[in-house]
């Protein structure tokens, strides 16, 4: 066993209501640089849609992640490594600026300069690719809320097998929100098929990054990631992604995604999770075993020979107590109620989804049904193909029992809080419909529903002896230790002396706030 | 003039190509990229890129069949001349050829395609203008020997040969140049200053070719750790931004 700690994030897409904050302050944050116009390390989804890049999850196509071999061996699905040099000086499956869209700007000088005329002057959209005048045709979310669905709603990758059953007649639809970021997967294969070794996954947090001075911009990796989470800066000639706002977790602040996300539908923690078990688990021959076996990799750190495994492993025992504490964990192993995204790539990642319960309690609210009702909603759920096929092709590569287990839970979930808010008698039953206890059923209720700051977002602090080596602390001075450091007023703090960043002490106070109400 | 063209410049050509790489290598590794146009443009590239690449390889491949091995290592191992030279030909005209018709696509491709021409460089345009011209004639030497048999008397392999590989000896011989073909001495000269120029052009791209990814283990694992002492992200810090710290002032 050897004993890994990984910040995972999970999303509960039922409150996503699909408005980009997150994507916006993303952009304003990390992506709005010459050479990363059309980049999005965050974008949202419409679902069923084509995503971004378009049809991204072709992978027939792209060829991205990783295929088991007859042999049981994992290789590279767009081939190995002779083949990858082999291609080098021409990437057949690189996804070109058309499949994600052609940047603009609008010259709004002519706004200000236009001489006095009879028309109203207009800012004309121009290309940052060409320079030269264009028609805005398509962006990262043309098809947002089903737009345009008529047309490229048939063309979603993830409706194979059920082509003939969604349709895109407006009554007839249904519709969620998928926010996505990079997996920062435990078994990346954009790391895999970088020819420069640059793409590396940080030992202490599992963060995915590209070492900017040793990238020397061959694209293989932006085939080689089936979730298309690479862009290539066509200024520097380098790769760049997600960071999982790394200067950020390092000193204890969620991501800038997860900070602003008005749904408040982020958490983000620790993963503790064995990293001799990972390409055994990666390498399963059935792909819809592929979600159990994930489950298989990640380790209870209130097991005491876990713990000590950590502690030997050189994982610092704030970090341990974090893993206790995630939300992330408790979503995704003992409330098993978060599925991950795209299994079937065999990347293991590690950003995971709570399937919308939503679509179904549409439907069963249009048919004027008690849509709070246990019994319609598991009925619902059963009879329902769609949308729990389109889901399962999602989340369990599809299997739809695991979504199944999933959205039954969030529905007696709601029916059991219905009860106690409407002052009735709880009913034992309905946790133990779905195999949980009432303290248990609650529990997730609070954590899913009415988290706060604090229980969301469990993220240790990079630690003190590593200070001089982070992004956010401009000096380490040899005196610090001497204060003592802090108590742990918020419950998340390792101690730390207070920080020199504005908008650290912002979010502490926030923090503060928060906790208080 | 001989003795400028065949022995200074040389070794004022190849100092700049060793020291600038090292400062580059130094100073710029962020700028040290094959800085691809392949998002702007694909189906061009998909077949000049490789033929250019490939082409170039073969070429390389037979300067230094022609320029480093001495003629006597292929006389004692049987090798006939007309046997070399038939060899030669034949695989420099292929590759050479191939280099070229290579080239031709990206420059039209670089010139015509507009995203791409907006990325082009005033140091892509003059290494371009080099290296073109250096295949080229190159290529024409190649050519005149095979098919015109201009030359047939002139054999590089022991006139250019031996002065190239004593330039690495310390014992250069301008004179061995002086009754080469002017195509010839114009290629080696046109050569040198690439060379020179080398280092501060995409050419740089050369020596990050990933044979490594051959061997190395697929998942790489890095600790936050190793970047310790070194400025944002993993650059080092420049000259007088170093963060104070007890190893800057030489303690540890």
């Amino acid at each position: 066993m050897r004993v890994m700690a990984q910040l995972a994030m999970v999303m509960n897409l039922d409150k996503c209501i699909g408005c980009h904050t997150c994507s916006v302050t993303c952009k304003q944050a990390w992506t709005n640089r010459t050479g990363m116009e059309y980049v999005w390390f965050n974008n949202v989804e419409t679902r069923p849609g084509l995503g971004y890049p378009r049809r991204y999850e072709d992978q027939e196509l792209w060829q991205g992640g990783w295929v088991r071999k007859p042999n049981g061996r994992l290789a590279l699905k767009a081939g190995g490594r002779f083949k990858k040099l082999v291609n080098i000086f021409s990437n057949p499956r690189l996804p070109g600026i058309e499949d994600y869209y052609e940047p603009w700007t609008y010259d709004y000088e002519t706004l200000l300069n236009a001489p006095q005329q009879s028309t109203f002057p207009v800012a004309r959209p121009y290309s940052l690719i060409t320079g030269k005048p264009m028609n805005v045709t398509w962006s990262a979310n043309w098809d947002d809320d089903l737009g345009g669905a008529v047309e490229h709603g048939p063309k979603d990758v993830m409706l194979k097998g059920i082509e003939d059953k969604v349709k895109f007649e407006f009554e007839k639809t249904f519709m969620f929100y998928l926010p996505r970021i990079c997996e920062h997967c435990l078994n990346p294969s954009c790391a895999a098929s970088c020819p420069s070794g640059a793409i590396y996954k940080r030992s202490e947090d599992g963060i995915v990054l590209v070492d900017q001075d040793a990238c020397r911009g061959w694209r293989m990796c932006i085939s080689g990631c089936p979730y298309k989470k690479i862009y290539f800066n066509h200024k520097t000639g380098k790769a760049e992604k997600c960071t999982f706002c790394y200067p950020r977790v390092e000193v204890g602040i969620p991501t800038v995604c997860s900070e602003t996300c008005v749904g408040r539908l982020r958490y983000i923690g620790i993963m503790l999770y064995d990293a001799d078990a990972v390409l055994a688990a990666a390498s399963v021959e059935d792909d819809h075993e592929l979600y159990q076996a994930q489950l298989g990799c990640f380790l209870d750190p209130n097991d005491l020979e876990v713990a000590r495994q950590a502690e030997v492993a050189g994982i610092p025992g704030d970090w341990i107590e974090a893993a206790r504490r995630s939300p992330v964990r408790r979503l995704i192993l003992d409330y098993k109620v978060a599925l991950p995204l795209h299994p079937e790539y065999r990347t293991m990642p590690m950003v995971w989804y709570i399937p919308p319960l939503s679509p179904v309690v549409d439907v069963v609210k249009d048919t004027g049904h008690d849509a709070e009702d246990r019994d319609n909603l598991f009925a619902a759920i059963d009879t329902l193909r769609i949308p729990v096929e389109y889901l399962a092709n999602l989340f369990t590569a599809g299997d739809i029992e695991p979504v199944n287990d999933v959205l039954k839970k969030l529905a007696a979930m709601r029916s059991y809080m219905r009860d106690l808010n409407l002052g009735r008698d709880p009913r034992p039953d309905i946790p133990a419909s779905v195999g949980m206890g009432e303290e248990d059923l609650y529990e997730m209720f609070r954590l899913l529903a009415i988290a706060k700051y604090a229980d969301r977002y469990v993220i240790p602090t990079a630690h003190a002896e590593q200070a001089h080596a982070l992004e956010e602390i401009a000096t380490d001075c040899a005196v610090s230790a001497y204060d003592g450091g802090q108590s742990q007023p918020f419950g998340t703090g390792s101690g730390q002396p207070v920080r020199i960043a504005v908008e650290d002490l912002m979010v502490r106070s926030a923090r503060l706030k928060d906790t208080e109400q | 003039m001989n003795t400028f063209l065949f022995l200074i410049l040389p070794y004022i050509c190849l100092a700049i190509f060793v020291v600038g790489h090292w400062w580059r290598y130094k100073y710029d590794k962020f700028g040290w990229t094959t800085r691809s146009s392949q998002l702007y443009e694909d189906s061009l590239l998909r077949w000049g890129s490789p033929l250019f690449h490939f082409g170039m390889l073969g070429v390389v491949g037979g300067h230094i069949i022609g320029l480093l091995l001495p003629k006597g290592w292929t006389d004692r191992l049987g090798v006939s001349e007309s046997t070399y030279h038939a060899f030669a030909l034949g695989g420099g005209l292929l590759a050479g050829a191939m280099a070229l018709v290579g080239l031709i696509m990206l420059v039209y491709r670089r010139r015509t395609v507009r995203p791409v021409f907006k990325a082009t460089t005033v140091m892509d345009k003059v290494m371009y203008l080099f290296l073109g011209t250096v295949i080229v004639i190159g290529c024409w030497n190649t050519f005149a020997s095979a098919v015109l048999h201009a030359d047939t008397e002139f054999n590089y392999r022991t006139t250019v040969s031996p002065w190239f590989r004593g330039i690495f000896y310390g014992q250069p011989d301008p004179t061995l140049m002086a009754g080469v073909p002017v195509g010839f001495q114009m290629h080696a000269v046109l050569a040198f200053l690439l060379f020179a120029l080398w280092p501060f052009t995409r050419l740089v791209h050369v020596f990050s070719a990933p044979v490594g990814y051959l061997t190395r283990p697929y998942i790489v694992y890095r600790s936050r750790a190793d970047h310790v002492r070194r400025g944002l992200g993993n650059r080092s810090p420049q000259p007088g931004w170093e963060r104070p710290g007890l190893d800057s002032a030489g303690r540890r």
